[in-house]
């Protein structure tokens, strides 16, 4: 903990622009990351314990496997986790090439198949990529420079000390050199180190790690059209299709009728899938198929298709009552309890006043900008896909499932991602596309269209947050009770009890981090109606949303300023001992043991106060602005948004945003820079815009124009992130996911100061 | 069958007229740098050139694309060097990429059209191009960095 509290006082005073990302400003501001100078210790590679030693199939740091040097000296870098646009494809590799003191310009990165009994884990979510292997990836380029060096020792007859390893080259203290290229065979073929016999770097000498200097690996094929994502694999012979899909989740087709569509020029073939029901873990949700010789072919044979649906059990679901319910349910005291610290009863029951405010969102559907779609091949050997999927093992395990066949026969080959957020972690869609090849014996590409995205996805849980405190004569708060009510992602595995589970209530809820010394959590029940799945973030939306926006609503009840109450209730620094303050048994730290990564609540306040300093909160603003605040810690990392909001003829605009990032040690400024722009967005628009209802079972949004994004119209203009700097030694924590959360709630509180309408619906609109 | 004319080649294209542009080149001609986002003309993803001017090719029949100019990512510079892919390039705008083939075709019509365009003018061209992850802010510096303003 001192590690951090040691420089924590000095980051907020050495703050330094040391590189401007926009190099000409735009509107005036350029952007910049801001990051602090920092002493860099001598030697700082400890290890530490992290969660991925724990997923299946755990971690691997064995350089054989994922490193190969070519005689001409190109160095071959497997990565294996999925690009989704986090980059990590382009910091993982880099750290590797970094430790190995590889020539960037000279590396190569190809990527890994499903395989994790070959590569661990690969399941790419949670923002898990770096902070569970850049020790793995320090030691995999460790010891390739090492192997480089003793081969080089052997290859002239010398001590190994005598010869250092520098820009892909083995130098000897008379100057004779040895490249990569002509060291590679006896260099992999030495044993490899142990992690005590390798001599890392020193921070001062890393070349690309912890600069942000490194263009993303696929910049060039993306700028001209050659990267290549899900629908851009053919295969000789390849089909096309599409799936009319249930409306409703459970229903199927009472009959269909598929003349018409075969009728249609280039439809080869009709076929019905098998049907689900949640719960069914990521199956396909059944329906009518029509295969044919293009995309286009395809979209009107499925036009012409006559189908009577059946709604089944969800046909009654319908947003709006139901909305009504969690409400009424997150009032209702009777809730689960989940964490009791104190004695919040006698705490409310002795209180000088209370307050009490309720919070909800709708469901949000993902809506990556490439919509689901897979190719599939199956034949007697076996079956191959090639998809953008988070998760390639499972995607290959569930596949071989639905089509009993043995994983060993499953290729699953990793496109890029056209943007994840989770909803390509459920392979549904490969499922889809190796059920059809197989049925119509050749390659199966499925395409989802964005209206088959948006009403079929796994939905971002729909929710009711209900907060109270309770409050001495001073107007301290004695007292906290939380009451979330949302259906759980569980519903989609095993039956539904209506309860949220462990991992959701980790977010943001039980870990409630305030100086507060009677503390209730519950949980009250919501049954699940259509598949509810994860999205970025996942729940700490909700709770960031209701916590964030009940402070600025509790600031304004006492008279205070936001700032102010916000640190008020984070209290003086402290590392929360979760026993003490009455955390369930099973809270979950994000997978994390959590002796490793605690809850600090000064890095809270820290990255609050870099936030709020530097978008100038409290200077006076012009009539129709106002600035709001937020911080929540998730993922492990701790991130403060400050928002400007101006008015425009009612419409909310954000001209400024700060979000000031505590995610340890910053591997990749630069990619982190590009999350929180890209969070700042996604929070926006889930803060304005995204809202997917159910009536009659049927989600009622389909495209774009009835479920838009925020665009360059009217986006956060003028993003500065805030990196907190650390040593290698302060863990490296997430990155893709905890820029979401604080954004929705600060845009709240600012429209709030601007015009003093409070919103407590997400999504919140366009205007106020 | 309709004769496209595609980055200075024609093609012999067996597509019904009043399928989309964008289902030709993709699943027909077979050049993939020209996304599917919305397939409504709301997103911009398939944006391609036609005579100069950028169109959403999933709004525009292959009927009416044939006797026309048409440009794709793959042919808006011989070797990728086109000032809008050097300036994307520059400030590593991208994050998933998907998007970004229509960005750049829209800012380069953009640009073709007003090399000095004003930040409001800039907003107003890009707005139909969705990025999902949330890249505007570079975006935008790029398109102004492109520009001879910049």
């Amino acid at each position: 903990m001192l590690k951090y509290l040691e420089q924590a006082g000095q980051a907020a005073t050495e703050v330094l622009r040391v590189r401007k990302v926009s190099r000409r400003g735009f509107l005036g501001t350029g952007a910049a990351f801001a990051i602090a100078a920092y002493a860099v210790p001598a030697d700082a590679f400890p290890t530490w314990a992290v969660g991925g030693t724990h997923m299946p199939n755990g971690l691997r740091d064995d350089p054989l496997i994922f490193v190969s040097i070519d005689a001409d000296g190109t160095v071959t870098l497997v990565a294996h986790r999925s690009e989704m646009g986090t980059g990590s494809r382009t910091s993982l590799p880099m750290i590797m090439a970094d430790e190995m003191e590889a020539d960037w310009s000279r590396v190569r990165i190809v990527q890994a198949e499903g395989d994790e009994p070959k590569y661990g884990n690969q399941d790419t979510d949670g923002s898990r990529s770096l902070r569970h292997h850049i020790q793995a990836a320090r030691k995999i380029g460790g010891s390739v420079r090492h192997m480089m060096q003793h081969a080089a020792a052997q290859a002239w007859g010398v001590d190994p000390d005598e010869v250092r390893v520098e820009n892909h080259s083995a130098i000897h203290a008379s100057g004779k050199t040895l490249g990569f290229g002509a060291l590679a065979e006896a260099a992999m073929a030495l044993p490899v180190p142990t992690h005590e016999e390798i001599a890392y770097k020193t921070e001062a000498e890393f070349r690309y790690i912890g600069k942000g200097e490194v263009q993303i690996t696929d910049l060039h094929d993306i700028t001209t059209g050659k990267a290549v994502y899900g629908a851009d694999v053919a295969l000789p012979g390849m089909k096309f299709a599409v799936v009319a899909r249930p409306p409703v989740v459970g229903g199927k087709a009472v009959s269909f009728d598929a003349g018409a569509a075969l009728a249609v020029p280039g439809v080869v073939a009709v076929h019905e899938l098998p049907y689900s029901n949640i719960p069914a873990k990521f199956a396909p949700l059944g329906g009518i198929a029509v295969v044919a010789d293009n995309t286009y072919a395809a979209l009107q044979g499925r036009d012409a298709l006559v189908i009577e649906w059946e709604g089944g059990p969800h046909a009654g679901y319908d947003s709006k009552a139901f909305m009504a319910e969690m409400v009424a349910t997150a009032e209702r005291p009777g809730g689960a309890v989940l964490r009791r610290q104190g004695d919040p009863d006698a705490a409310f029951a002795g209180a000088a006043r209370t307050f009490a405010r309720t919070y909800t969102q709708d469901h949000m559907a993902h809506a990556p900008m490439e919509p689901p779609v897979a190719l599939a091949n199956y034949t007697a050997e076996g079956l191959e896909i090639w998809a953008p999927v988070q998760s390639p093992y499972t995607t290959r395990t569930d596949t071989a499932d639905a089509l009993g066949m043995d994983p060993a026969d499953v290729r699953v080959n990793v496109t890029l991602l056209g943007g994840g957020f989770g909803r390509k972690s459920k392979a549904d869609f490969v499922t889809e596309a190796a059920l059809l090849s197989r049925e119509v014996g050749a390659p199966v590409r499925v395409q989802w269209t964005r209206e088959d995205d948006i009403r079929h996805s796994f939905y971002h849980t729909a929710s009711a947050e209900r907060i109270a405190v309770s409050m001495d004569d001073a107007g301290k708060v004695t007292g906290w009770k939380h009451t979330s009510v949302a259906p759980s992602i569980l519903s989609t595995f095993a039956p539904d009890s209506g309860q949220q589970f462990f991992i959701e209530t980790g977010m943001g809820h039980v870990d409630m981090p305030f100086a507060i010394p009677n503390v209730l959590c519950d949980n009250g029940a919501a049954l699940a109606h259509t598949r509810v799945g994860w999205f970025r973030a996942v729940s700490n939306i909700p709770r960031a949303w209701a916590i964030g926006s009940f402070v600025g609503e509790l600031a304004h009840e006492l008279g205070k300023d936001e700032r102010s109450m916000w640190l008020e209730l984070i209290g003086a620094p402290r590392t929360v001992d979760p026993a003490a303050e009455g955390y369930p048994e099973n809270f979950w730290d994000y997978g994390e043991t959590y002796a490793e990564f605690p809850i600090e609540t000064g890095r809270l306040a820290h990255v609050l106060n870099l936030a709020a300093d530097g978008i100038g909160y409290g200077a006076a603003l012009p009539e129709g602005e106002g600035i709001g605040l937020s911080v929540h810690r998730s993922f492990v990392s701790y991130v403060a948004c400050a928002a400007r909001v101006r008015l425009v003829d009612g419409q909310v605009t954000v001209p400024e945003m700060h979000l000031a990032i505590d995610c340890g040690y910053a591997a990749n400024p630069e990619r982190i820079e590009s999350q929180m722009q890209g969070a700042a967005v996604m929070g926006m628009t889930l803060a304005q815009h995204s809202s997917i209802t159910h009536a009659n079972g049927a989600v009622q949004q389909a495209n774009f124009y009835d479920y838009d994004v925020v665009r360059s119209t009217n986006f956060p203009a003028n993003v500065v992130t805030h990196i907190v700097p650390h040593p290698f030694s302060v863990h490296s924590t997430g990155v893709g996911e905890p820029g979401v959360p604080p954004v929705a709630p600060a845009i709240a509180n600012a429209v709030f100061a601007a015009r003093g309408v409070r919103k407590r619906h997400l999504p919140m609109g366009v205007s106020v | 069958m309709a004769r496209l004319n595609i980055n200075d080649r024609d093609h012999e294209v067996p597509a019904d007229g009043d399928m989309p542009l964008l289902w030709a080149i993709r699943d027909i001609v077979g050049m993939t740098g020209t996304k599917y986002g919305c397939g409504v003309g709301l997103c911009g993803a398939c944006t391609v050139h036609m005579d100069g001017v950028a169109v959403r090719s999933c709004q525009v029949t292959v009927k009416e694309a044939a006797g026309k100019a048409l440009t794709t990512i793959e042919g808006l510079d011989p070797n990728g060097d086109h000032r809008v892919q050097q300036a994307w390039r520059e400030l590593n705008v991208p994050q998933c990429g998907f998007c970004q083939s229509g960005q750049i075709m829209q800012a380069a019509s953009l640009l073709a059209q007003k090399p000095d365009p004003t930040d409001a003018e800039i907003l107003d061209a890009m707005a139909g191009n969705v990025c999902r992850c949330g890249c505007y802010q570079r975006i935008v510096a790029a398109v102004r960095l492109a520009s001879t303003g910049a």
